[in-house]
């Protein structure tokens, strides 16, 4: 497969660790902010060739795993109502909302189908006008886009059946939060390629700046995360902070002017809570006034405020401070089958990633036996 | 064993008002129109429906209608199995309900070491089917059993109201013959043992999921739909095969912790000798799938005594559905674990995928 293949030549792989381990004078610890570089990583054993002087903890970047259990609780409300049909993506059925999810929703009847873009949920309710087609839009600003397009597309085709609940995110305040924590460990960061893609990199250049840590936008292939691994020890090793990007070949300066003016022109950022982040200031995309027609929140009612629920140490997890074989959970009270919180869910959770290479519990850094703490529901 | 089965002779059974005629089946194509629930009442439109099945076949033993068939069964122990089938959309690029319910019961079968004597069918048909929907679905079961040198000689019809079922779900049962000396069963594999997978994974998964409401996108991939037996006899007369199985729901990761599990052995996989089809492996990128998850229905794995390991590819590459034969891996004390090795020589445990094949979002 082109533009992949190459990407995961494990020759140059190798070569790559190598240069990691020689250009390394101290130890150093990076997050990896997307949850798609932490399938990877882990996935295919990358952080076992890696020298143990190089930690990477596992960012906030999974869309599935920070969407707070109401809105997923408000979803399922939604999803159970009579002519309600809800369009989701896969992996946010089998979060768990309050008491229940979306596949139990759909056993008790509800309407709840898979789509694999929103333009699928506009073209059902275009097929079936008697229905009111609820999209649920989660993400980052990868999905957004798409989100957005499928609104222009309902206007152009005059639909009013056809409603977005939004809970997408934005990368930059959770950064933001997590450097700025009093306990951040985290000296380096690997950015989001596929974010970056959409928006660029200039979101990033405050970061960098404000907190003085090295940014290195990274892909999603093992050549591509060694590389920005690399460039980020290089950095730290030298004494230097700067936004550097490591993903040429999908990221421009600029971004993706035609993603970012539909961005523009139906969502705006407004407060968000992420799940164990706390409410984050602009932290999220919310349908501007225009645009009120068409949300589900204005015609079937806000999504009630909402808190963490106990056991699941989610926000540590998403924080980077704790790894997710450390958790007491992790495979004995929470499994794939039976998962207490969404990093346990996604396919791009941190420990779903974790429990599918295998990983033992494992007790380490950032350990937490007994009652969550404070900080995870901060 | 015994000798191949007779081939089976066309009975045509006089029918009303033919007119087209397809170009795979001897009997001409009826009118058409929709299953009705008269159609399952047990009165005329049951005996049409039935008449309209059965000639299709063309074996005497399913024309007379009995209760039950009877066979004359060669010396030897009897494998006997069932599987029912509910696929959606019916019909996939490579193949149809009615192709898979006769290959998938005749590759249950092979898995023994068996080969198949006869199948019995039973269908439970949704009120408002089209006729021609199942007249399909018959000749491409009559046509997979000429493929695969198998009778079916019994058969059921039902009929439930609009909505209780999905169009047409398939029962298909089947018996087949061990032949003496025959030992194979998935609580046989021995540390040591070299595993060899018959063909390209995934396959079969990635050709309907790509036709599936919702989810139609472009991959050039046919279903590898196909019947193994002859493949597996092959392979029982090159060498010692100790264990079979063909990696259909659940993909080679569920067949190899069932394998491994069975006989408490561990089984190590190299990711490198795999053979993903490019089209699988670009629908398996897209959807966020593993090909090591994902089913096939013309492939099957086999845990070899490491002496004949190279015996037994021959023969498999020998065999048309054998033509990319592999070895994958090698089996090792238990505990009972799948581990894979990467292409950077890490190992990740190869685990029974959870739940069902849904697309990831970024």
């Amino acid at each position: 497969m082109r533009f992949v293949d190459e990407y995961r030549d494990p020759v140059r792989a190798r070569a790559l660790a190598d240069r990691i381990a020689a250009v390394l004078r101290r130890p150093w610890t990076l997050m990896e902010v997307c949850g798609g570089q932490t399938h990877t990583l882990v996935r295919e054993g990358i952080d076992e060739v890696l020298p143990a002087a190089v930690e990477l903890v596992h960012g906030p970047g999974c869309p599935v795993c920070v969407t707070p259990v109401e809105v997923i609780e408000a979803a399922c409300r939604i999803a159970a109502e009579p002519g309600v049909t809800l369009c989701s993506f896969g992996d946010m059925l089998r979060v768990p909302g309050r008491d229940r999810d979306l596949q139990q929703v759909r056993a008790a009847g509800g309407d709840v189908r898979v789509v694999y873009s929103p333009l699928d949920a506009v073209g059902i309710a275009s097929a079936e006008p008697s229905r009111t087609v609820v999209c649920f839009a989660v993400g980052f600003e990868t999905t957004a886009p798409a989100t957005a397009l499928s609104l222009l597309e309902a206007r152009r085709r005059g639909l009013s059946n056809y409603l977005v609940l939004s809970a997408h995110v934005r990368v930059p305040p959770a950064l933001e939060v997590i450097l700025g924590a009093p306990d951040n460990r985290v000296q380096g960061l690997l950015a989001p390629g596929h974010v970056c893609t959409v928006q660029g990199g200039a979101e990033y250049a405050p970061i960098v700046a404000r907190h003085r840590v090295p940014i290195v936008i990274t892909g999603f292939e093992p050549v591509d995360l060694l590389e920005g691994i690399l460039a980020c020890v290089t950095q730290l090793e030298e004494g230097r902070a700067e936004l550097e990007n490591r993903y040429r070949r999908s990221v421009r300066p600029e971004g993706n002017p035609v993603a970012r003016a539909a961005l523009a022109e139906v969502f705006e950022p407004v407060d968000r809570r992420w799940r164990g982040l706390g409410t984050l200031p602009l932290g999220g995309l919310g349908l501007r006034d225009a645009w009120r027609a068409y949300d589900a929140e204005a015609r079937f009612g806000p999504v009630p405020e909402g808190t963490d629920d106990g056991r699941c140490r989610a926000g540590l997890v998403l924080a980077g401070r704790l790894r997710p074989d450390a958790c007491p959970e992790f495979g004995t009270g929470c499994r794939p089958e039976h998962p207490l919180g969404a990093p346990m869910v996604s396919t791009e959770g941190a420990c779903a990633a974790y429990w599918h290479a295998g990983r033992p519990r494992r007790p380490g850094p950032g350990d937490v036996a007994g009652p969550v703490p404070e900080a995870a529901s901060r | 064993m015994t000798g191949p089965l007779p081939e089976p002779t066309g009975v045509a059974a006089p029918m009303e008002g033919p007119i087209d005629v397809s170009p795979s089946c001897p009997v001409p194509l009826a009118p058409g129109g929709l299953v009705q629930l008269g159609h399952g009442g047990g009165g005329r439109l049951t005996a049409q429906l039935v008449g309209r099945l059965v000639p299709r076949f063309g074996d005497p033993e399913l024309a007379r209608l009995a209760d039950a068939a009877t066979l004359e069964v060669p010396a030897g122990r009897l494998a006997f199995t069932t599987d029912a089938f509910v696929v959606q959309p019916l019909a996939f690029p490579g193949g149809d309900i009615g192709s898979l319910a006769v290959y998938g019961t005749v590759n249950d079968l092979a898995m023994m070491g068996a080969r198949p004597l006869a199948l019995a069918a039973a269908f439970i048909i949704e009120e408002g089917l089209d006729l021609a929907v199942l007249d399909g679905v018959a000749v491409s079961m009559a046509e997979a059993c000429r493929r695969a040198g198998v009778r079916l000689v019994a058969g059921d019809t039902k009929v439930v109201e609009r909505g209780a079922a999905d169009g047409i779900y398939v029962t298909t049962s089947g018996i087949g013959c061990i032949p003496p000396g025959v030992e194979v069963g998935p609580e046989r594999a021995r540390p040591g043992d070299v595993v060899l997978c018959s063909g390209p994974i995934g396959v079969h998964g990635i050709a309907v999921l790509s036709r599936r409401a919702g989810m139609a996108f472009d991959v050039d991939t046919c279903s590898d739909a196909a019947p193994l037996h002859e493949l597996v006899t092959a392979g029982l007369a090159a060498g010692e095969i100790h264990a079979l199985r063909d990696p259909t729901r659940g993909g080679l990761a569920a067949v190899l912790n069932e394998l491994a599990g069975a006989s408490g052995v561990s089984i190590t996989v190299e990711e490198e000798a795999l053979v993903v089809p490019g089209p699988v492996a670009a629908a398996c990128e897209m959807l966020g799938l593993d090909p090591l998850s994902v089913a096939g229905e013309g492939c099957c794995v086999a845990l070899v005594h490491p002496d004949s390991a190279d015996a037994v590819l021959d023969a498999w590459r020998a065999q048309p559905v054998g033509a990319q034969a592999a070895r994958i891996g090698e089996v090792g004390e238990g505990p009972a674990t799948v581990r894979l090795r990467t292409r950077l020589g890490a190992h990740r445990p190869v685990l029974v995928p959870t739940g069902e094949l849904l697309p990831r979002i970024c």
